[in-house]
This record gives structure tokens, C-alpha cells and sequence, in this order.
């Protein structure tokens, strides 16, 4: 029986494999095109939007120099904790956990300067130490015992508080007296004045944050690893990735950031209090979101979480500024969420 | 089979014995793959042809029984293994990762980096060097309608993405290629650019494992037929000899291999 | 310590011990949250008390400020483990009237501590601190020192957050009053209209929320020199981000709680005067009155005039200004909580 030339009669045919009506892409189209390739192009645009928007309502104090350094300032904490949750959330996790590693580090870091009287340098090192250890006991959680991480950082995040709780008895450890006994603990608060702009040594800390981690997760194998692991963990781990050591190093690196976070926390408030970071995990999921980062792993910028906690301050700063009631800050800030995740589920479509 | 051949299989699998629990997968088999040559694998659902390819390839090792590459003895405990060792596959899901480039996917796992300190202190990679040589990969294999190496792989068509991991295997892959069937989710055009790829492949000097139930396209394209059945090796004929209705009943059991005029176990070419 | 936190953490956990082998009863105590020291704070003068009563306490916290549903779901186990009486800080003074009419139909006494109920006689007594004068104390004080300039005063006030609680409504309005403003409506925040008020901001009770807001509300207008704030924590925050533009001498701060770190911050010049209050003697008080409750039946009576028993609120200051009786910070760390 011969064999059907059925490929002999196709080659007969057309070379079109299929014909697109390649009609003038419309404005939409193109806009989704290109947020497609630039996702952070969107939070940009509405950080500037918003800028103007302020401008115009508040006028001129808004712009003024001082003023945003402050907005940057403010945004710090929440800034360097999203690092942490962008790493995680790139990996298609999430870390509900970090505000409680933060105030724990932070706990730890006070308490055994002052009631231990540890040599602060000491006892900002065990911070890290303990801020590595919660993200190893995260990583170790979802990657041999394979628990789902929203699940996971979930019990965590309670477990941490606890152990925050305990071990500071409930007790405020007051800025005076750590500026007296361990002042090296409020390092990441020295400020300086740049033409009438005021910027903390934490804010320059959150800057090279993340420079580092944009250099990492862009220009080191790790980083692709990261993304892969995100993207398609079946294909990465054929690809010969040990998806288990990549998840597990976010989580410790994200710890360690929490740790960091502390550090610059005392440098902002001054003191050490347990009840510190309550919102911390949600302010991060929302700073990662707003930026552009999918939550369903492997796609996003780091700078967009940059940015995102840029719109969530500039918007609490101008509406504060305009007078406007607490309320409408937080409705705004909802609003802004569902618009970037609209948006980020309408770019992906293309 | 294993007479003094001046040829020797560059794989080969001996008496591979597989159990998931009450079900025996692998049942004895044997298994030879030749050098210059492009051995498909073909059996009915459940025959046994992917616990066969993953006993070779060290993704689920064989219960009893030996792998040899290249006449030594293996002893693969994960596809990593094997895949260090130059057996390289292309599976059925491509394996590639959607939102990374097309440089990306073809290092993935095994990154260039920078010479000198930037890349030893800094870990830094090498994306120039990394996107050359992608280029080079993709033009040597034809395959030159990708316009940017920096594509996401998301937005190649299915023959193009597959057409990466051929070139990704086939770059990498030093010894052995598998295919696990390349041309299922394919159209007839980009079928044809598979199958002459998988030609290229072979005559650039490594053999491939062609596992398809696409009867027409492995008539076409191989040189040897490695027909499994009830976990074992049950035959392996040639196309210029047994017609594809011929290999189908075979296959099924509809026909006795033995019962054809050119025997059950084909020899290789220069056997 | 880590025993008693263990408890507090029990908070779903049906805990039904049978009450038999109870020297005189189970008394149960349900805060707000376990995490403001205020809270912390309650519980060890309430555990003390009934351990020298012999009587067992049974302690249960919301979530967070504003968590309904827990404490709802604490009295009805406390009402199944058989207490004699329930000490609650009600989250919400209105939505908790129903569980607690359950439980005094169940034959428990019901005390409010810290925050009436709404109607206030939905409980059996209150034991609370007066948190409206409170405010005033603080608002006076602040009006006194600044003598004359009172009538150009630029007022910053960082109150807790945008729910309205009614400790956050009494201790702002009976600042603003304490003063001389006008309240408009003395049930609300921020509506009123009187040009020295630059705004109000909300701080979450913490110190980071108070330099936040501090920081805005200076971003309004940098003449502020009257800060009211809701707690010693929020205004910790606040003197942090005055000092970080080099104001913090020239802006008065009160604030109400006092806590001993508060108090050492009015030693320290961080805070002009807080207005002190005694949870210990509230939880105390309360698991008093519970034993007798359980001994004879007889429930607590009122302060003469007002609707709860007033646990007493003292001023603390350094700097005592005319018409305003205070104790100095010396003082009142002797008498401190936390």
C-alpha cells in the first residue's frame, strides 16, 4: 500500500499558513503591546500622573524638594520589605510572614543590646542571624514539606509574632535610652540635606537595595533561576535547576532583607517596640502589585515595586496634604490595586 | 543480536526490569541505539515506551538491568545524570520557559559568565556572548525567521519553540538526542521543519531517539523501528522493509514479527 | 512569661474546664488585643488579684482593634466553661450588647473596663478610666503653658485610626475642650472648624504611624506647636520626626496613658504632659467585684454622678501649669504600668 503523499498535495498549496487581516494595530492594541514588553511602564505612568494630579491640587509645596525626599523617606520600610516580597512573589509565592520576621529582628536587635548588653554591632548581627533562620524555616516549610507558601507564611507569620511577643515581654524599648546605650542600632537614621531634599542613611540603603537586587536577579545566573522558577518550575527543573535550592534561598535572602528592614526601622523611629509592622506583610504585597509584578511568578521588574510604594506614598502624602479624610487614602489605595492587577490580567492577554 | 559487530551501540539498555507496584512497566527489555542513526520508538498506550526512555535517560531508573553509554556502564540516578553524561532530550512539553528569551532558554541551567573577575566575583552573565552563540545554534539548524534572539519564547509559534529545544539539545547534547514526540502538537509545514531537523541533527553526526506515534512521519524519517510491546522489545524493522501497515501490526500484535520476510530484529546500517 | 503568652494565644480554643475543682470560679478577661501593652498589662493585675482570690482567670483577645467577632465568640466560651463573671474591653460598645445580654442571662456578671458599652447599662458596671477627661486634662495643660499664644496655637492632632472608636472620639474631643474649642459635634473627629486646628492624621497607636503622621500634618503647616496624640507610643513617633527637623523644643506634645516609657519621656522633656491612667486597678477592681459577685450576689455600684467607677486619671508633667493639678514624672513612675 503506498503511502498517502498527503505532503506532496500540501506543498501544492499556498505558502500561507494562515492569513491575518494585518489591519492597522489600534491605539489599545499597541498600548497593550507595549506594557506587554515594559510592565513597569504603567505604575511609571501613574506615579507622574499622580505627581501632576498633586501638583495641581495641593500647588507648589507639593513639588518642593523637601517634600518628596519625605515621601521617599516614608516609603523606605515598605520599600525594603518589598525587595523581599518581589523575590518571593517572582517565584510565584508569598510571604505573609515578613512583617513579623521585621519586628522580631528588630526585637531581638534592641533587646540584646540593651537588656543583655550585648555590643550593638553584636546584636545587629544576631538580628540577620535570626532574620536568615525565619526565611530558612519558611523555605524549609514549602520545600521539603512542599506546604503551599500562602498557607505556610500564614502559620509563620503567627508563630513569629509570638516569639516576637515573648520574647519582649510586651515591652517598648525607648529611643532615648537606646541612643544612649547602643545608638549604632539607629545608624540607618543619620539624615543629610542635598539642595533643601532630606535623605536618611536608610534611604540610601533601600536605594543600593535595589541596585543589588536588580543587578542579581537581571545579570547573574541565580536571578534567571529565580524567574525560571517562577515562570514554568517543570521546565526549570528539566532544564536541571534545582527548583527546591532556588526556593529555598528567597526565603532566606527575603529573611534577611526583613532583617535589614528592622535595622532601618529603629533608624526611623527610634525605638524598639513589638507591636511595630503589623501592616507590613499587606503594604508589601500591595507595593509588589501596584508595581507590576504578576502574582502568579516569573514576570515583573524589580524596580516596579520601587515604584509601586512610590504611588501608595505619594498618594497618602498628597491626599494628607490636600486634607482630604483618612477614608479616601484607603480607598484609593484599593483602587490602585485592582486597576494594576486589571491591568497586568489585560497585558498579558496579547 | 549482541553478535561481534564491528559497531557498537552508543546506548544500550540490557534486561531493564521497571515495577510500580503491581504493574510491571518494563518487563526485561533490551534496547540498542547505533551511532548515526535515528531509532524511532514506537508502541501502543501503555506499552512501556516512556519508562523505557526514562530508565535510559536516568529520569526514573531501572528496578534491574544496565544502561551502557558508549560501552560503559551508567549508573543514573535523575535525568541530570544522563544529561551530564550527553544524553539529551526534548520532551513532550518543550521544557522551555515561556517569559525568558530565547538566549535565556537555550542556556538555561547552564549560564555563561563573564571571564576574569566580573564573572567569578560578580557571577556576572554573559548575555552578548550567550545571544552570539544562540544565533549561531539557531542559523546552523536553519531555522533563521527568528528575528531577535531576546524574543520571549512566549511568542514563537509552536515549530519555533520547538525548534529552541531541538537547538538547545542538540548544542548541548553530545552524545545521544531523544525526542519525545516532537510533531504532535504541529502543524503540517512546521512538522516538515522538525522532521528535517531531526535529519540535520542525525547527519551532523548524533543519533536520535524518535519516540511518535505519527506513523507517517516516522516511516519517513528514520532508519531503524524499535517496535515495543507488553514492556519488551518485540521487534525492530526497517522502513525500506516492512510498510507502515505492517509495523502497526506488528505493534498490536495483529501480526508475529517473526512471520515477515525480513526477520524481527533488524540490523543497523554497516552491521 | 512564656506560659502566660501561651495563654493569650489560645484565643479559639474552647477551653472547657469543667468547673468543679475551682476554688471560687472561673472569671473570665477579654481584651481588645493581646499586643498593646495597655492590654498586657490588664491581664497581669487581673491574674494577680484572682490568684490571692483564689479564683481562676480565663483570658481572650481580639485579633486586632476593632475585632467584633472573637470577643463574641470568647463570651460564649466563657459562658459554656461556666465563669462567674466576664471583664471585657469591648472592640465595639454597640455590636457586643447581644452576646453580653446572653451571658447576663446566664447569671455572669459583666463589667466594662477601659471602654463603656453602648448603652452603657448593657453591663452590669464599668471600670474605666474618664478617657474624655483625659483629654481635657492634657488640653487645659497645654492651653496653660502656652498662656497667650494659646489663641495663635497651630494644633496637630494624631489620632488612632479613621473608625471613630470611642476612645479615640472621648480623648481628642476632651483635648480640643480641655482648650477652648469649639466641639461641634463631640460624638466626632474631625469636624470641627476652628482655625488653629491644621489637621488631624491618623497613627495606628504606633510610633511609626505618629512620625508619619506627624510628618504630614508638619508638611501642612510647619508652625505646629501643639501636638495631641492617642497614645505615649504615637507620640514617641511624633518627637522623632520633629526632631529630625530640629523642632522638637519648640512643639508641645501630650499625650494620654501612662505607661512607664511614656512616663520617662515626660522625664526626658519627649512629652510635655500625658494624662495617667490605672489599667491594673481596672482589672483588679473588676475581678473584686466578681468574687463578691460570686460570694453574696452583690453587684458593683457606681461612681456618685457618673455612669461607670471611675478608676481615676492623673495628670503627669514637669512643667505644672496653673489650674491644673498634676504629679511630677518622679512621681508617677512609681506608678506606672509596663
Amino acid at each position: 500500500m503506498a503511502t498517502d503523499d498527503f505532503e506532496a498535495v500540501a506543498a501544492k498549496a499556498g505558502g500561507t499558513v494562515a492569513s491575518f487581516e494585518v489591519e492597522k494595530l489600534s491605539l489599545g492594541e499597541r498600548l497593550q503591546r507595549f506594557l506587554h514588553n515594559y510592565p513597569t511602564a504603567a505604575p511609571i505612568f501613574v506615579l507622574l500622573l499622580a505627581i501632576l494630579a498633586f501638583y495641581l491640587i495641593v500647588g507648589e509645596k507639593f513639588l518642593a524638594p523637601f517634600n518628596l525626599s519625605l515621601v521617599l523617606q516614608q516609603v523606605t520600610i515598605i520599600g525594603i520589605i518589598g525587595v523581599a516580597q518581589t523575590l518571593v512573589v517572582l517565584t510565584a509565592g508569598i510571604d505573609l510572614s515578613v512583617g513579623a520576621v521585621m519586628v522580631l529582628c528588630s526585637v531581638v536587635m534592641g533587646r540584646t543590646a540593651i537588656e543583655m548588653g550585648l555590643p550593638s554591632g553584636m546584636a545587629i548581627m544576631l538580628g540577620f542571624v535570626v532574620g536568615a533562620l525565619c526565611g530558612a524555616i519558611n523555605g524549609f516549610l514549602i520545600t521539603r514539606l512542599r506546604l503551599p507558601p500562602f498557607i505556610t507564611t500564614l502559620g509563620t507569620w503567627s508563630i513569629f509574632f509570638a516569639i516576637n511577643l515573648w520574647y519582649s515581654q510586651s515591652e517598648t524599648i525607648r529611643s532615648q535610652d537606646i541612643a544612649e546605650q547602643a545608638s549604632l542600632l539607629q545608624f540607618m537614621g543619620i539624615s543629610f540635606e542635598i539642595w533643601g531634599a532630606r535623605f536618611t542613611l536608610g534611604t540610601i540603603t533601600l536605594i543600593l537595595l535595589f541596585i543589588g537586587m536588580w543587578y542579581a536577579l537581571n545579570h547573574t545566573p541565580w536571578g534567571r533561576h529565580v524567574y525560571a522558577t517562577g515562570d514554568d518550575p517543570q521546565a526549570a527543573q528539566l532544564a536541571g535547576i534545582d527548583t527546591n535550592k532556588v526556593l529555598l534561598s528567597v526565603y532566606i535572602v527575603a529573611g534577611v532583607i526583613c532583617a535589614l528592614a528592622a535595622w532601618t526601622l529603629i533608624g526611623r523611629v527610634g525605638s524598639v517596640s513589638p507591636q511595630a509592622g503589623q501592616t507590613a506583610n499587606l503594604d508589601s504585597i500591595t507595593a509588589v502589585v501596584i508595581g507590576g509584578t504578576s502574582l502568579f511568578g516569573g514576570r515583573g521588574a524589580i524596580f516596579g515595586t520601587l515604584i509601586g510604594a512610590l504611588v501608595v506614598g505619594i498618594f497618602q502624602n498628597g491626599l494628607a496634604l490636600a486634607g482630604v479624610d483618612v477614608l479616601w487614602q484607603q480607598f484609593a489605595i484599593g483602587l490602585l490595586i485592582i486597576l494594576a492587577v486589571a491591568t497586568d490580567q489585560w497585558i498579558r492577554r496579547v | 543480536m549482541a553478535e561481534a559487530n564491528q559497531l557498537q551501540p552508543i546506548l544500550m539498555g540490557r534486561n531493564l526490569v521497571k515495577r510500580y507496584g503491581r504493574v510491571t512497566a518494563l518487563d526485561h527489555s533490551d534496547f540498542d541505539l547505533y551511532p548515526g542513526e535515528v531509532l524511532a520508538v514506537i508502541g501502543d498506550n501503555g506499552a512501556g515506551k516512556s519508562s523505557l526512555i526514562k530508565a535510559l535517560t536516568g529520569a526514573a531508573p531501572p528496578d534491574i538491568g544496565e544502561v551502557y553509554l558508549d560501552g560503559k556502564l551508567t549508573h543514573f540516578k535523575n535525568p541530570m545524570d544522563g544529561r551530564s553524561a550527553g544524553i539529551e532530550t526534548v520532551y513532550q512539553n518543550l521544557a522551555v520557559s515561556p517569559s525568558l528569551n530565547i538566549a535565556d532558554n537555550l542556556f538555561l541551567g547552564r549560564e555563561l559568565k563573564k571571564a576574569g573577575f566580573l564573572g567569578k566575583w560578580f557571577h556576572m552573565l554573559d548575555h552578548k556572548e550567550m545571544q552570539r552563540i544562540a544565533r549561531d545554534k539557531l542559523s546552523e539548524l536553519g531555522l533563521l525567521t527568528i528575528q531577535t534572539i531576546n524574543q520571549p519564547v512566549e511568542t514563537l509559534s509552536g515549530g519555533q519553540r520547538q525548534a529552541v529545544a531541538v537547538a538547545r539539545a542538540a548544542a548541548f547534547g553530545s552524545k545521544v538526542v531523544i525526542m519525545d514526540e516532537p510533531t504532535a502538537a504541529l502543524g503540517v509545514k512546521e512538522s516538515r521543519r522538525v522532521l528535517d531537523l531531526i535529519k540535520d541533527v542525525r547527519d551532523r553526526g548524533m543519533p536520535v531517539v524518535l519516540i511518535s506515534h505519527n506513523m507517517p512521519h516516522v516511516w519517513e524519517v528514520s532508519d531503524r523501528i524499535h517496535v515495543h510491546r507488553l514492556g519488551k522489545r518485540h521487534a525492530v524493522i526497517k522502513p525500506d522493509t516492512h510498510t507502515m501497515s505492517e509495523g502497526v501490526a506488528i505493534m498490536t500484535g495483529a501480526m508475529d514479527p517473526n512471520d515477515h520476510p525480513a526477520g524481527a530484529f533488524a540490523q543497523p546500517k554497516g552491521a | 512569661m512564656f506560659k502566660k503568652t501561651s495563654i493569650a494565644f489560645a484565643l479559639s480554643l474552647s477551653l472547657l474546664v469543667p468547673a468543679v475543682s475551682h476554688a471560687d470560679g472561673i472569671v473570665g478577661l477579654v481584651t481588645k488585643t493581646n499586643t498593646n501593652p495597655f492590654f498586657v498589662k490588664m491581664k497581669e493585675g487581673a491574674e494577680a488579684k484572682a490568684k490571692e482570690l483564689g479564683m481562676t482567670l480565663q483570658s481572650f483577645a481580639g485579633k486586632v482593634d476593632g475585632d467584633n467577632d472573637s470577643q463574641v465568640q470568647a463570651i460564649e466560651n466563657l459562658i459554656s466553661a461556666g465563669a462567674k463573671g466576664i471583664l471585657i474591653t469591648p472592640n465595639d460598645s454597640k455590636a457586643i450588647v447581644p452576646a453580653i445580654e446572653k451571658a447576663r442571662k446566664a447569671g455572669i456578671l459583666v463589667i466594662a473596663l477601659d471602654t463603656p458599652l453602648d448603652p452603657a447599662n448593657a453591663a452590669d458596671a464599668t471600670f474605666a478610666t474618664d478617657n474624655f477627661k483625659a483629654g481635657e486634662l492634657i488640653g487645659q495643660w497645654a492651653a496653660a503653658t502656652l498662656g497667650d499664644k494659646a489663641k495663635d496655637a497651630k494644633i496637630a492632632l494624631l489620632d488612632l485610626n479613621a473608625n471613630q472608636i470611642s476612645v479615640d472620639v472621648a480623648r481628642d474631643q476632651g483635648f480640643l475642650k480641655g482648650f477652648g474649642i469649639d466641639l461641634k459635634d463631640a460624638k466626632k473627629m474631625g469636624d470641627e472648624d476652628d482655625k488653629r486646628i491644621v489637621g488631624n492624621d491618623v497613627t495606628q497607636g504606633s510610633e511609626e504611624g505618629g512620625r508619619k503622621a506627624m510628618e504630614n500634618l508638619m508638611q501642612k503647616d510647619s508652625g505646629v506647636n501643639v501636638v495631641y496624640t492617642i497614645n505615649e507610643p504615637a507620640a514617641a513617633g511624633a518627637y522623632e520626626a520633629l526632631k529630625a527637623v530640629g523642632k522638637e523644643k519648640d512643639v508641645l506634645i501630650v499625650s494620654v496613658d501612662g505607661g512607664c516609657p511614656g512616663v520617662k519621656n515626660v522625664k526626658d522633656s519627649v512629652i510635655g504632659a500625658t494624662s495617667m491612667q490605672f489599667p491594673l486597678l481596672m482589672a483588679s477592681k473588676g475581678v473584686e467585684a466578681v468574687a463578691e459577685f460570686a460570694k453574696s450576689g452583690t453587684k458593683p455600684k457606681n461612681t456618685d454622678g457618673l455612669d461607670f467607677v471611675n478608676t481615676g486619671v492623673e495628670l503627669i508633667t514637669d512643667k505644672p501649669a496653673a489650674g491644673a493639678t498634676s504629679i511630677t514624672s518622679e512621681e508617677g513612675l512609681k506608678k506606672c504600668w509596663g
